[in-house]
């Protein structure tokens, strides 16, 4: 057995031994234990070294306040930096490690810092570091941020999952100590639905290491009962290992349940966390309250703890932290710790009392001093002795643990992160919640019911009151009965003057009461002032131990109430928590939905190669065997394009269909262009506008039917413009008679383009597709051979002759195929988004390259489609602004390279011949630039100042991203077939 | 409504189903209307701190807009109703 | 007292006895030839300035809260003017100058570390649009670099090379960008403007401003009235409400924007980076904390504290960059409220109203701007007449059609 477990007692398994290591020691545990009180057990008291002086520190506390026992657990890409031993469940086989310190735990150069102390005090590096000039960035900067942190994070991918889940109840309770075990199982007997939520691995809270008696049974017995009945009804779950963090809008709370970080290797169909988002109709806080260290001189050495800890470690862990232990204290916890110290054979030296007047009984031979504080220790790598003041008069007393009680406060960090601010309590010595709401209602030790009878009255209580609430009747069941004797009166005391040594109040961050003085003396009295300045409260354990003593010190160094100082904000999380926990499963490639077209498969079988466009995977290229490079394979898909047939999947444009009465005029008022008197069997290019007179999205419009039209969108704007459309419709004119819905899954959609595309075509589709049958710009149903009806468009993006075929989207692939056989005879050829680019470019056409939400139709060469005609449309009042329709307007135009082999590249501005690059000679800026095989060197089109003025002008192509400057002649933006011969063709 | 919304067509559901619009409660001026009023309509906000009408797509459910009647400061929600009903009130 | 290392020594052999207030806690008098309401950067930038620079005398700056109690206190601390448009590049570069010598001019250490920022990119689409950007910030003699995913896998190891949704392509890098230490900022400002002379007014709330024959003359405060020759507003996020209180109709939303640190780990991450396949932004502070963001939670709030859903995006967007992250705990979330423009960038101008300024609309982006607003709004307000480099910044651009729209998003806030 380890030497400092106790032979009896405890909710330890002595039968089930784990094996742990700690810096590399091999050491014994048992089940039940925390790594914590598995490392006391073997009497380990030295477990870490404190952020900037690199103290020595032990274990201060049992639970989630931990400021000091941080370690890294695990190894790998499983190891888990600044994990609080406190709360770590032991496991066979885990590892931990101590943090900042080198070489060594027990030997650490940092410790050095502590001798320069006087000149690092709170806020010293905005006070210095600044001389030489340049040495803050090259020298200072650098060394401080090296010293940064705690453990070290690996960043490596992580092996185990995680999931989030829903959950609704009627009543949520929050800790499953004394009084929220009460309310569960009031609630739960009526019959609500009731989900109880516990940090730790065994419900039971504070009655865990309680040693009193409940309804005749040990406190621990009492708590199995309640919870094996929870067990039991239908209507009721327990989550352990699962920690609220946070009170959202709407009563949700978040909460984070650790699934399998108590397990030496994690099942991997399991997750190892999982976050909870609970929607409840009434919650209760139930979180129990939290002892206050003191502040006196040394009180950091490892080997002093909370008095609760000690009684804690004791009672549930049956592991005696010292030898020889002085309690200070100043109200009754001390005194119950020391009975549990003597109880268990722990010589307890003296009962430092900071009242005169001890209210409490101590054990049989333990001294008590009265009166008096303890006011410096000593010893190096362990706590050896104390000296105590009183009435000036100091003696040293020895011992190897020292436990501290300075008062409890309610733990009501869920209730205050609303924005509520907590209240002092004069009467308890401490902050309380805020009125909540009847949403949540705090219950027991978290709201000033701290004695043990009160807190399981309250629970009950603060159950019925939710449960009436709701409409929620039930009869309240007999209150359990304890033995437990009510203490005397804690007397605040938030520092023991006389400090020799440093008297720390925030144990991880080093801060020191003399540090909140030199706030105060300085102007950061305030108390968010005093945080930020000494960051007292702003360590892992945000301020859980620390703040209500800084908060205490300043008011009695300012003279005023606690009340008058208050506290600092609240905010989630209660605890850390972490990324992957939030994060879930929406990581890597699942990070955002996939989105295949219905052609994808055809595609592939082309040997497409595939790029991500918003949701979508969409074919960029089909290279060919042989073929070396991007380049050269669009080159041949675009030449195959202009001289003979191509075929390009465009089903992920957005396509609406649009019916009604009013559907034409409802059209007319989205697009800037005219379309009210678009005929049936026809198609119209148009533009939407935002409402402040910018290009939104381009698109087409084909009119159906009288009534019926489908209009098209750009791929990435396809859901907002279905947005937009409905808000005009439900919001902007709801009495217009017009339905429309999304079809864009329900078709596949190809772009059949090139002159011997309506060879192809014709023989699939029974219609007469001949010009004059079937002109530029015609729309409609057809019938494909065989009978399948489709939708055919002559619209083209590639300036050649060019339709569009729109079959359903199952059919999709069928169809592509039975194309590419037909066309094989006129070469037809696969192309993909790169094709597609280039030869819109060559002809002019705009994307969202150009369409960048900052460009007016006239920008763009389509002033013709603002109309002036229409009373309103989208957009119309605002186009017309003075800065909208200044003659100096970037405009789009084309640029040809003077030297015929130089690229152009998107991204590059613009600058007159000569011209000194600055932010006042920018003349514009390149938005797509490629080579065209047809026009046989690069192009490219611009935005430039009054650019339809300018063509025929020399400018210099600047991208200094590139190091490149290439000269190039202002052009119209169309580089092939000006006269559209051959969209008409 | 941070974290949950009341949907009068679909019941409650989670704020991720709805996407926000903005200000409900400016109308779209007559075209006629000043060049004022139609930059202050599209540009100016009263931004008020507490009661505001917002809005809300249900973008993930029945793609109406709602408008919903909440406070600024705390969140509380007070009412949540059909957009199309709402602007026909507007505009009666 | 000034700061110098003599100071420093001194003073630890005398147990920091010596140190005397960084401010003076003055009431107020009964006249001020300017009054800036809102003590945060940007009001004490302004003020600072104003005395120092403009040699304004006579300056009070009015804050409700503690000063520093805003955005100031509650952002990522980053400093960059990696700008695109005209309008704003010049602003930007000018501010982080001023960064540049901050330490000296206010003998005040903000920690400013250029560590340079990375804005990655995952499409040739979004490539072209950082290449654009990045020769406008060359054009105004601001350094860019094109970064290859090759670069970044030796720069940048614990990036998600081989997973990434939208894969990393490149990145964008402005070696001198960076961070600051934001409370400093406010400290720092604060003490320069008392020196000079500023009053400095903390938890005093202004209820409302006084107006007679179309001037203003003063402001209702929760410490009484206080008159002013000038008046000019840097509330940030509760611009609306003050603006109401002289008649002023804004073009702005409250939005409020989340940003989170995790525990403190040793030194991880040397740069500040963004993620091109959503909005998730990430640096490492001097303590250790890794601090973080991305967009706002949408909707117009007043509320400093945000929503699960949004911080549970933030977090998946930030483990799918940086995959390692899944194991590394987040400490704290908190909220600041922004005052988002309408097309996303700030106004710095006059109002209808002769004697009454404006400095707001400063959507995600104050805090690096902190230095330059000030001195561009106490230049307006001295001389009645813009910065140079601020000159776009008008209030009337919307109505006129120049607006400012760095994403191209239109008058919608939430979509910047």
């Amino acid at each position: 057995m380890s030497p400092h477990r106790l032979d009896n007692g405890g909710l330890v398994d002595r039968g089930q031994s784990l094996d742990f290591s700690f810096d590399g020691r091999r050491m014994r545990g048992l089940a039940g234990d925390t790594l914590a009180s598995a490392l006391l057990a073997n009497g380990i008291t030295l477990v870490g070294r404190s952020f900037k002086y690199h103290r020595p520190r032990g274990i201060v506390t049992a639970g989630a306040s931990e400021p000091n026992a941080l370690v890294t657990i695990g190894t790998g890409a499983r190891s888990e930096p600044n994990t609080r031993a406190t709360v770590a469940e032991l496991h066979d086989g885990l590892t931990a490690k101590s943090q900042n310190r080198w070489p060594s735990l027990s030997f650490d150069i940092g410790a050095v810092n502590g001798l320069l102390s006087p000149m690092i005090s709170a806020g010293f590096y905005y006070k210095t570091f600044m001389w030489p000039a340049a040495f803050w960035e090259k020298v200072y900067e650098p060394i401080i941020r090296r010293a940064a942190g705690l453990g070290k994070a690996v960043l490596e991918r992580d092996p185990d999952t995680y999931e989030k889940s829903w959950a609704h109840c009627d009543l949520l309770v929050i800790g499953a100590g004394a009084a929220g075990l009460m309310a569960a199982v009031t609630a739960a007997r009526a019959g609500l639905d009731v989900i109880l939520a516990d940090e730790g691995f065994r419900p039971g809270g504070g009655l865990l290491g309680e040693t009193a008696l409940i309804d005749n049974q040990a406190a621990p017995v009492f708590a199995t009962h309640v919870v094996d009945e929870l067990k039991s009804l239908p209507n009721v779950r327990i989550l352990t290992r699962t920690t609220v963090f946070g009170w959202y809008d709407d009563n949700v709370f978040g909460a984070v349940e650790r699934v399998q970080k108590h397990v030496a290797e994690p099942v991997s169909t399991r997750p190892v966390e999982r976050v909870w988002r609970i929607a409840a109709a009434r919650a209760i806080l139930a979180s129990g309250a939290e002892e206050r260290p003191l502040v006196f001189g040394g009180n950091d050495r490892p080997g002093i703890m909370t008095a609760r800890a000690v009684s804690t470690y004791i009672n549930r862990y049956a592991v005696a932290p010292g030898r020889a232990v002085v309690v200070f204290t100043n109200g009754p916890q001390g005194y119950q710790t020391a009975a549990d110290l003597v109880r268990v054979g722990v010589s307890v030296p003296a009962i430092v009392d900071s009242r005169t007047e001890a209210g409490d009984p101590a054990p049989k031979g333990v001294r008590v001093i009265a009166g008096a504080g303890i006011v410096d220790t000593s010893g190096g790598l362990r706590v050896d002795g104390v000296t105590v003041e009183r009435a000036g008069f100091r003696e040293t007393i020895a011992c190897d643990a020292v436990a501290m009680s300075g008062g409890v406060s309610p733990v009501i960090h869920l209730a205050c992160q609303r924005g509520l601010k907590p209240f002092w309590s004069e009467a308890h010595s401490a902050f309380l919640a805020p009125e909540t709401g009847p949403h949540l209602t705090v219950a027991g030790a978290a709201a000033g019911h701290g004695a043990l009878a009160a807190a399981l009255a309250d629970g009950v209580s603060k159950a019925l009151a939710a449960m009436a609430d709701l409409g929620r009747r039930a009869a309240p069941a007999p209150l359990p009965e304890t033995d437990a004797r009510e203490g005397s009166a804690a007397a605040p005391l938030w520092y023991v003057p006389g400090a020799r040594s440093k008297a720390f109040v925030d144990f991880q961050n080093d801060v020191t009461a003399d540090d909140l003085g030199l706030a105060l003396r300085e102007g950061f009295g305030h108390i968010e002032h005093a945080k930020r300045y000494t960051t007292n409260g702003m360590a892992t354990d945000q301020g859980k131990l620390s703040n209500i003593n800084a908060i205490g010190i300043l008011a009695g160094m300012q003279g005023v109430s606690p009340a008058q100082v208050g506290t600092t904000t609240f905010r989630p999380f209660y605890t850390p928590v972490s990324f992957g926990a939030l994060a879930g499963t929406a990581r890597d490639m699942h990070a955002s939905p996939i989105r295949r077209s219905p052609l994808h498969g055809w595609a592939e079988g082309e040997g497409a190669r595939f790029v991500e466009a918003g949701p979508w995977y969409r074919s960029s290229h089909f290279p060919r065997a042989g073929e070396k490079g991007l380049a050269e394979t669009v080159n041949r898909e675009v030449l195959a394009v202009r001289a003979a047939v191509g075929i390009c999947d465009v089903s992920t444009l957005g396509k609406i269909e649009v019916f009604g009465a009013d559907a034409a005029e409802f059209l007319n008022r989205l697009y800037s262009n005219a379309v009210l008197k678009l005929p049936v069997g026809r198609a119209r290019y148009g533009l939407m506008l935002r409402e402040d007179g910018i290009v939104y999205d381009d698109g087409t419009v084909s009119r159906l039917g009288e009534t019926h039209y489908l209009v098209t969108t750009t791929t990435a704007l396809a859901a907002g413009v279905l947005s937009h459309m409905e808000y005009a419709a439900q919001v902007l004119w709801p009495d217009l008679d017009v339905r429309f819905v999304s079809v864009s899954d329900q078709w596949a959609q190809m772009s059949i383009a090139g002159p011997k595309a309506r060879a192809v075509l014709a023989q699939f589709v029974e219609a007469d597709l001949s010009d004059t049958a079937f002109p530029a710009l015609a729309a409609g149903a057809v019938t494909l051979k065989g009978g399948l009806r489709a939708r055919l468009f002559r619209i083209s993006f590639s300036g050649e002759l060019a339709y569009e075929l729109a079959v359903p989207a199952s059919y999709g692939e069928a169809v592509a195929e039975a194309i590419m056989q037909a066309g094989r005879a006129h070469g037809i050829t696969a192309y993909g988004l790169e094709a597609l680019n280039v030869l819109r470019i060559e002809k002019g056409f705009v994307t969202h390259a150009e369409i960048d939400g900052r460009s007016t139709p006239d920008d763009l060469g389509l002033g013709k489609m603002l109309s002036t005609q229409k009373p309103d449309f989208i957009g119309k009042r605002l186009s017309s602004r003075y800065g909208l329709t200044a003659a100096d307007r970037m405009q789009m135009i084309g640029l040809l390279p003077v030297d015929r082999d130089k690229p152009v590249r998107a991204g590059a501005h613009l600058l007159r011949e000569g011209a000194k690059p600055s932010t006042l000679n920018d003349q514009g800026w390149v938005s797509s630039a490629c080579y065209s095989p047809v026009v046989g060197r690069h192009i490219a089109l611009a935005f430039l100042k009054s650019g339809r003025e300018r063509y025929g002008e020399r400018i210099v192509v600047w991208d200094r991203m590139h190091g490149e400057e290439v000269v190039a002649e202002v052009v119209r933006p169309v580089f092939v077939d000006p006269d559209n011969l051959k969209i008409n063709g | 409504m941070a974290s949950l919304i009341t949907c009068p067509h679909c019941g409650t559901r989670p704020k991720e189903e709805f996407a926000v619009r903005g200000d409900a409660t400016p109308l779209r001026p007559d075209p006629a209307a000043s060049d004022e009023a139609w930059a202050d309509y599209v540009f100016v906000r009263a931004n008020p701190r507490g009661r505001t009408f917002e809005h809300w797509q249900h973008v993930a459910g029945c793609r109406r807009f709602l408008v919903v009647e909440r406070d600024t400061v705390t969140h509380e929600v007070y009412s949540v109703t059909d957009g199309a009903a709402f602007s026909r009130g507007r505009m009666a | 007292m000034r700061y110098s290392a003599l100071s420093i020594l001194r003073n630890a052999f005398k147990g920091n006895l010596g140190w005397t207030p960084a401010w003076r806690q003055p009431e107020p008098k009964p006249h001020y030839d300017v009054i800036i309401v809102g003590g945060g950067g940007h009001g004490l930038s302004t003020a600072y300035y104003l005395a120092k620079e403009f040699g304004v005398r006579n300056i009070a700056v009015l804050e409700k809260g503690y000063l520093g109690s805003g955005n100031v206190g509650r952002n990522t601390t980053i400093v960059r003017s990696n700008y695109l448009l005209p309008g704003n590049e010049p602003f930007y570069e000018f501010s982080l100058k001023l960064w540049e010598g901050l330490e000296q001019d206010l003998n005040y250490n903000v920690m400013l570390s250029q560590r340079g920022i990375i804005n990655l990119y995952h499409s040739d689409g979004q490539r072209d649009d950082y290449l654009r950007r990045g020769n406008a910030m060359w054009m105004e003699g601001v350094a860019a670099e094109n970064l290859t995913r090759a670069q970044l896998k030796s720069m940048l190891p614990f990036l998600n090379f081989d997973h990434a949704r939208y894969p990393i392509l490149g990145g964008l890098l402005q070696k001198r960008a960076g961070t600051a230490r934001h409370d400093a900022v406010a400290w720092g400002y604060a003490r320069g403007a008392d020196r000079h002379g500023v009053d400095i007014i903390q938890h005093c709330e202004v209820t409302g401003i006084r107006r007679e024959n179309g001037v203003v003359t003063g402001v209702e405060t929760s410490k009484g009235f206080i008159g002013c020759g000038k008046l000019a507003l840097a509330a940030a996020g509760n611009t609306s409400v003050v603006g109401e209180m002289a008649g002023l109709k804004l073009p702005i939303e409250s939005h409020v924007l989340q940003a989170f640190v995790t525990e403190g780990i040793k030194p991880a991450i040397h740069h500040v980076i963004t993620y091109g396949g959503g909005h998730f932004y990430i640096s490492q502070s001097d303590k250790g904390g890794l601090v973080f963001g991305a967009e706002i939670d949408g909707f117009t709030s007043y509320a400093q504290r945000g929503n699960l859903a949004t911080a549970e995006h933030v977090m998946e967007e930030g483990v799918t960059m940086i995959p390692g992250l899944s194991r590394v705990r987040v400490l704290r979330a908190w909220g600041g409220v922004m005052d988002m423009s309408m097309d996303g960038s700030p106004i710095i101008d006059r109002t209808p109203i002769d004697n009454l300024y404006l400095n707001c609309g400063w959507c995600y982006g104050g805090f690096k701007a902190t230095p330059a607003s000030g001195f561009c709004f106490a230049h307006l307000i001295a001389k009645n007449d813009p910065h140079p480099v601020a000159r776009a910044l008008r209030l009337d651009r919307f109505e006129r059609g120049y607006e400012i729209d760095e994403h191209g998003a239109g008058p919608q806030p939430n979509l910047h």
